[in-house]
């Protein structure tokens, strides 16, 4: 029971383009089913909503509704689609790895791409980079340098560290909760499928951390795109 | 405690692999372009619909209860003058009423005096011509009585007499 990560080191000769293959396999699996849930959903929409329309309109709406917390309707419908797809990604990304992991030839290849730190760190880093791409085209980049003075302008350093270490807890909180619960859970199959006994003391905790894995997925979805919007909102508000 | 192991043994599944940083960006900007357009998009179009929708239902709704609600304040205004109208068209055929019914009256009693009028003079006319035609009538009356009366006592001298005295009365009086 070796679990390994099916990496690919220097592809094309570039000595830092290393692919983990798990991880480019379950990103296009959770893309390719986040977009073919949205668009069933999308399917036959009516003025009178009905079955799917009603979920994906409860759904924009909840998503709306995190949005509407951090920021005005003005500048936050612009995020809405940036917010909604995190939302759905995150959240379909955490359930794919609680449903099941795949082990196939001594490699781990079915998880939740969140479980992995440079996965949820890109993702991290897209929204920083884009609050600060957005402070800038939305409010000028003179309030945008302005911004690194407030209230006072000693604290400067601190608010050039205050950007990274969003991005490095963004990215590591999703992260970690995810790992911390494939590890619970790899380690809960492996006791029991470890014997008699092993199975009557692991199922029951098995089942409940399963449960509780499905809560953590959707907390995390939940915490991952109401920070990203409050860290973009912290960049395209005029006040704080 | 065995998976535990091994996990550690094999040490860590997970690393920062620059490939799948792209390939997430690649993939998250994909699926963010892919779903707006097909599945968002459309989501929050038709909301909007239906807000705009409802909103106008709402506004239409407002406007024909304040029509409605005009009109019904027209109708009672129209039926007030109505009522005021009926009352002075009784009130004016009233009086015309009492009018014409002085009139009337006050023509009649006209009418009444002037035939009683006439038939007072009418009345006193006939009366003189009786009286007058009685006068006559009683003179000659008185005449003949009397010649009868007399005729029977009178002789021829008497008679001569009374005769010539008459004469001489005509004759004087003429």
């Amino acid at each position: 029971m070796g679990h390994e990560a099916p990496i690919v080191h220097d592809v094309f000769g570039i000595s830092w383009l290393d692919f983990n293959l798990s991880n480019v396999f379950m990103i296009i699996v959770t893309s390719a089913i986040v977009f073919i849930l949205s668009v069933l959903g999308a399917r036959k929409l009516k003025m009178k909503p009905t079955g799917a329309q009603n979920v994906m309109e409860w759904v924009l709406d909840f998503v709306k509704g995190i949005v509407n917390d951090t920021m005005d309707w003005k500048t936050g419908k612009l995020f809405l689609p940036l917010a909604l797809t995190l939302f759905s990604y995150i959240l379909v990304g955490n359930m794919l790895g609680v449903i099941t992991n795949g082990v196939h030839d001594h490699n781990v290849w079915w998880k939740s791409p969140t479980a992995d730190p440079g996965i949820t760190m890109t993702l991290a880093a897209m929204v920083i980079v884009l609050s600060h791409f957005y402070g800038i085209k939305l409010r000028g980049g003179k309030e945008y340098v302005k911004d690194y003075f407030r209230p006072l302008p000693f604290l400067f350093p601190i608010k050039i560290i205050e950007e990274f270490a969003n991005t490095l807890t963004l990215g590591l909180r999703l992260f970690g909760n995810l790992y911390a619960g494939e590890v619970l859970l790899t380690l809960l199959v492996g006791l029991t499928t470890s014997g008699v006994l092993g199975f009557i003391g692991g199922a029951i905790p098995f089942l409940a951390w399963q449960g509780f894995s499905l809560f953590i997925g959707g907390i995390q979805a939940f915490i991952f795109t109401m920070l990203a919007m409050v860290y973009i909102s912290h960049k395209v508000s005029e006040e704080h | 405690m065995q998976a535990f192991t091994t996990i550690y043994a094999s040490g860590v599944i997970w690393g920062f692999h620059v490939g799948d940083m792209l390939v997430q960006l690649f993939f998250f900007l994909l699926l963010l372009f892919l779903v707006g357009k097909f599945a968002w998009g459309p989501v929050m179009n038709m909301m909007k619909k239906r807000e705009e929708y409802v909103a106008s239902e709402i506004e239409a709704a407002e406007n024909s209860r304040q029509e409605a609600e005009k009109a019904a304040k027209e109708a009672t205004e129209q039926l007030k003058q109505m009522k005021l109208e009926a009352q002075k068209i009784i009130e004016d055929a009233k009086n015309a009423g009492v009018k014409q019914e002085q009139d009337i009256i006050d023509s009649a009693r006209l009418e009444a005096d002037r035939i009683k009028k006439a038939a007072q003079a009418e009345i006193q006319n006939e009366k003189e011509k009786a009286l007058q035609a009685l006068q006559d009538q009683v003179a000659s009356l008185s005449v003949l009585i009397a010649s009868k009366v007399i005729e029977k006592e009178l002789s021829a001298q008497d008679q001569e007499k009374l005769i010539n005295e008459y004469i001489k009365e005509v004759g004087e009086e003429r």
